[in-house]
């Protein structure tokens, strides 16, 4: 480990061992140590219009809620945050000093800047990756006619080349060709995957997730009955919007066993079920049994051409049919709903909580709570060309995401989860995605930083749970109950973090030739970003007394405890 | 408790005693503890008499009980299925259910459940909850609300109280993570229960993760901290339980392991009756598979019934030859029926506005059916009930007061199961 890192962690070493000396009234030293690590809101940031926006848009939620926001975060607690969320783990110990040693007053933007630039490209691109696989094919890997992989590395690629959000979106739509990466693959797109999946019970899984993903409207419930509660979708549109994929099919393909070895997405001319190419409808059942017709026409009412042939020419040039895929994309893409949706999944993502609940379901009768803040925000993003590392530096750079998580007497009213509105006056608590932990835990093992996705994902596959519907929903045990608490507790993640193994973090750490005192703090600085308590050291001395001069074993507990504490997997 | 199951924490009362007294300075952590001792004292036989359960059969994806417990024989809509008789004089099942059939006795039909929600999260939900899903209130399980208010008379108990196989359960809502279901798959495998450490450095260990957990509490950041506290303590008593042994099926004889069936049910069921005896309150066993949108007579008749009537039949006979029926509510349903019309792919679609569930022991009437559906299965002819009155049956059959308040986190009271009433004719 470099020299700096240990001359640092000496150097607060000291500071602590002082203070439990008695040499220095306790109190007055932590917040003294706090106070050193509070970051003053640097001026050039909130000269950015959107962020400057943002803030006086929820400075004025703030004023109407008679809230008092919380103080900035420490700059510490900032940088652990912004680690996760931007790159999908903890810092390491190496970048919390770093951080810590730079006194620049924009020291927070150039961290975002350095997140979101080519030093860590493949890491950013790996963790939304990981988001983005979960919120288009789900968790469960069940599905034969989806290839995670492929999938994933659709999604890298996409991120690394900072894909604007619109043309990944058409990119998903409209994607053809193979869903895996074989060897002789000509054809590979993983952005087939998407859909693959979701094209089985004529296309009904395309449809509902297609609108609820791209454009917050849960047309589910109308595939049967007219949605009893939104009166704004209505069961003939959702047909409509299915019409669009009816050129859509998924093909098994297969590698001489009964196994589907891959598939392959094609468009190809659709006859209609009347059997009119020309007029290629679809026929759907209402409640009472009788039998309608319908056409593609999207939700605001556009009607497409009704030929379901593909696009081609007559021997004369004259072009005929249309691509329904395509035209969907366009019309998606031009809707007011599409920024919108997006902008508030980001927001919910690094906030917490959007501006609806759920995120996805913009529905009439599910009003977003700051309607104002949203659509500005959703506006300058589309007029940004649609560029989230845009959108994410705004948001993170913004003050509600720089408060603290701590609860005040001026904010404690502020209790989304009590169903309230919420308004953003500290930043809300909320545990680790198993992807963040799963990277978190690597990089604070450090025993194989090799990129292994499919030991991740078998990992991660512990925690899925079936519903054993046809819409393949499922469930995860990872919410922070005994299975999960057992696994950090004895399993074989932790166990090979805690191991002692040469050329782990650990031994790293216990052979080095420094005092306990700074193995100790070195431990706490790589597990939760900031040093030991007087508390936390005195209860770590008591610790090495009880192992009897074992100082390895020592450490290898308190290493134990600190990756099995609330603060560690917890985003705070 | 047999070696496979003994994990190096509690081979032995007097090793998991000497282990749990290193824990003795650990304030946070040490509540769990408390309660062992007295544990020791509660005299087993006189819990068993005392104490209530119930067993969820959760049918997910939404059965096709026109096809299984209210047959419309001869009817366009009626399916293929013939009716036989059962061990009650008058009721009439599928002939796919023989064995269930012959316990018809111990059970009652109600054919009159009308709902409305006939989306598969918004049912599940719905008939977990009794409410209609809200974006601003998640609603406690059926598992959590039991599980909570049975809690207190099985000191006991050292594993969690709402269990659930194979997943598919409904989350405890604003009763807090507490009471979420335990999830466990059919084969009993509770993953990671072994220390990585023997038991004197597991006890320092813990030691110094309650500073930091509690440092970390201290500076007020809301119920998420608290909650990981809360629950580190339960999985430590789990980790040292002998009470474990209760997941552990393949203990059961051959024999009586092939009569539940050797499906993941099967065992499920089975796992559902060593649980209640050592005293869990709530265990709700899933089988999925009945969103039968395509070929569901060959589906039914061939994979599901025979599964479910294995499994459910050898439950209740176990359960009424050990005499713990009843104590012991077992509820049996999905989250909504089937379309009585039948599709042009040979399946059945969603349908919530007439269905059947089914229940049985505890304070439950034996042999009785309740309502009526018309001669087409289209529409329940007699009074309808809903989400809310079967969960305050399932209450009442488990002498839990209908007049209990909860308050969630906003502060409003909610009426357990939602303010409804208990079926006339459905509870003795």
């Amino acid at each position: 480990m470099q020299m700096v890192v240990w001359k640092y962690l000496m150097h607060y070493g000291k500071y602590i061992l002082r203070v439990q000396k008695g040499e220095l009234c306790t109190a007055f030293f932590v917040v003294l140590v706090l106070s050193r690590c509070t970051t003053l809101y640097a001026k050039e940031v909130s000269t950015v219009p959107q962020i400057a926006f943002i803030n006086s848009q929820i400075e004025s939620v703030w004023a109407d809620a008679g809230v008092e926001p919380g103080a900035q975060a420490t700059d510490l607690e900032w940088c652990r945050r912004v680690y996760l969320d931007l790159i999908g783990r903890i810092p390491t110990v190496d970048e919390v000093l770093r951080y810590k040693n730079d006194h620049s007053s924009d020291k927070q933007s150039v961290l975002v800047d350095r997140l979101l630039g080519e030093e860590y490209v493949r890491e950013y691109a790996k963790h939304w990756s990981n988001v983005w696989t979960t919120v288009l094919i789900g968790r469960d890997a069940d599905n034969r006619m989806i290839d995670r992989s492929g999938m994933r590395k659709y999604l890298q690629n996409a991120w690394e080349s900072n894909l604007p959000y619109d043309q990944f979106v058409e990119e998903l739509l409209t994607a053809t060709g193979d869903n895996a990466d074989r060897d002789e693959a000509v054809d590979f797109n993983g952005a087939t995957n998407f859909l693959t999946g979701k094209l089985g019970d004529g296309a009904l899984q395309a449809t509902a997730k297609t609108a609820q993903i791209f454009l917050g409207l849960q047309v589910q419930c109308t595939q049967c009955h007219n949605h009893p509660f939104n009166s704004g979708v209505k069961q003939n549109q959702f047909w409509e919007l299915n019409a669009f994929f009816r050129q859509t099919r998924a093909l098994r393909r297969f590698d001489g066993g009964r196994r589907v070895a891959w598939s392959e997405l094609v468009d190809e001319d659709f006859a209609g079920q009347g059997g009119d190419p020309n007029e290629a409808e679809i026929f759907y059942e209402l409640r009472n049994g009788l039998v309608k017709v319908a056409y593609p026409v999207f939700v605001d009412g556009t009607e497409i051409s009704r030929s379901g042939l593909l696009p081609g020419a007559l021997g004369d040039g004259t072009p005929y049919g249309i691509n329904r895929r395509r035209e969907l994309a366009a019309l998606i893409r031009s809707d007011p709903l599409f920024p919108k949706a997006i902008v508030n999944r980001i927001w919910a993502y690094f906030l917490g909580y959007g501006f609806t609940r759920p995120i996805d379901d913009f529905g009439g009768h599910n009003p977003p709570s700051r309607p104002a803040l949203l659509d500005g925000i959703a506006q300058r993003f589309s007029e940004y060309s649609y560029d989230l590392k845009s959108l994410m530096r705004w948001i993170v750079l913004s003050k509600p995401y720089g408060i603290s998580s701590r609860m005040t007497s001026g904010n404690e009213k502020d209790m989304p989860d009590s169903g309230e509105p919420p308004y953003f006056s500290r930043f809300y608590v909320r545990q680790m995605e198993p992807e963040q932990l799963y990277d978190s835990l690597m990089v604070a093992t450090k025993t194989n930083r090799a990129e292994n996705i499919d030991r991740q994902d078998r990992w991660l596959s512990q925690f899925v749970m079936a519903f054993g519907t046809d819409e393949g929903d499922s469930s995860t045990t990872f919410n922070g109950t005994i299975p999960q608490i057992l696994m950090l507790f004895n399993g074989d993640l932790v166990q090979e973090a805690t191991s002692l193994d040469q050329d782990g973090f650990l031994d790293q750490v216990i052979v080095s030739n420094r005092k306990n005192q700074d193995k100790i703090n070195a431990l706490y600085v790589a597990a939760l970003s900031r040093w030991p308590s007087s508390i936390e050291l005195r209860y770590a001395n008591q610790l090495l007394l009880a192992r009897q001069g074992r100082v390895k074993e020592a450490l290898q507990d308190i290493w134990w405890a600190l990756l099995n504490s609330n603060e560690f997997i917890l985003n705070h | 408790m047999n070696g496979r199951r003994c994990r190096g924490l509690a081979c032995s009362e007097t090793n998991r005693r000497h282990f749990l007294s290193h824990l003795g300075g650990l304030a946070a952590l040490s509540t769990p503890f408390a309660s062992f001792a007295n544990s020791l004292l509660a005299n087993a036989e006189d819990l068993k008499k005392r104490q209530k359960s119930a067993i969820l059969l959760w049918m997910g994806g939404g059965p096709s009980t026109m096809d299984i417990w209210d047959l419309k024989p001869g009817q366009a809509t009626g399916g293929p299925f013939k009716q036989i008789s059962t061990s009650v004089d008058g009721i009439a099942i599928s002939e796919h259910m023989p064995m269930t059939a012959r316990q018809m006795h111990h059970l009652s039909i109600i054919r009159s459940m009308s709902t409305r929600e006939a989306d598969h999260q918004r049912g599940r939900y719905y008939m977990h909850t009794g409410f209609v899903p809200n974006p601003n209130v998640e609603h406690p399980s059926y598992g959590s609300v039991i599980a909570h208010e049975l809690a207190d008379t099985i000191k006991s108990l050292e594993i969690p109280p709402f269990i659930s196989v194979g997943g598919g359960s409904v989350a405890p809502g604003f009763l807090g993570a507490a009471w979420a279901p335990f999830v466990v798959s059919s084969q009993g495998n509770v993953k990671n229960l072994e220390s990585l450490v023997p038991q004197e450095r597991l006890a320092s260990r813990l030691q110094m993760l309650g500073a930091i957990e509690n440092r970390f509490i201290g500076e007020k950041r809301g119920q998420l901290p608290k909650d990981h506290r809360e629950i580190i303590g339960k999985s430590v008593q789990l980790m040292t339980s002998s009470q474990l042994a209760a997941f552990n099926v393949s203990e059961e004889p051959a024999s009586v392991r092939e009569r539940y069936g050797e499906t993941n049910f099967g065992r499920g069921c089975l796992m559902a009756r060593r649980l209640v005896e050592v005293g869990v309150p709530f265990v709700e066993v899933n089988l999925g598979g009945w969103d039968n949108h395509n070929n569901i007579f060959s589906t039914l008749a061939d994979q599901k019934l025979p599964d479910l009537d294995r499994a459910m039949s050898a439950l209740i006979a176990d359960l009424a030859d050990r005499g713990v029926l009843d104590n012991t509510a077992v509820i049996w349903m999905g989250e909504f029926g089937r379309t009585p019309t039948i599709n042009g792919n040979g399946g059945r679609d969603h349908w919530a506005r007439s269905w059947s569930a089914v229940v049985g022991g505890a304070g439950f009437s034996r042999g009785a059916v309740i309502g009526e559906t018309s001669l087409d299965g289209r529409e329940v002819i007699s009074e309808p009930y809903s989400s809310q009155d079967l969960m305050a049956s399932v209450l009442r059959s488990l002498d839990i007061p209908l007049d209990t308040t909860f308050r969630a986190k906003n502060g409003r009271p909610m009426k357990i199961a939602n303010g409804g009433q208990v079926i006339p004719g459905l509870c003795s």
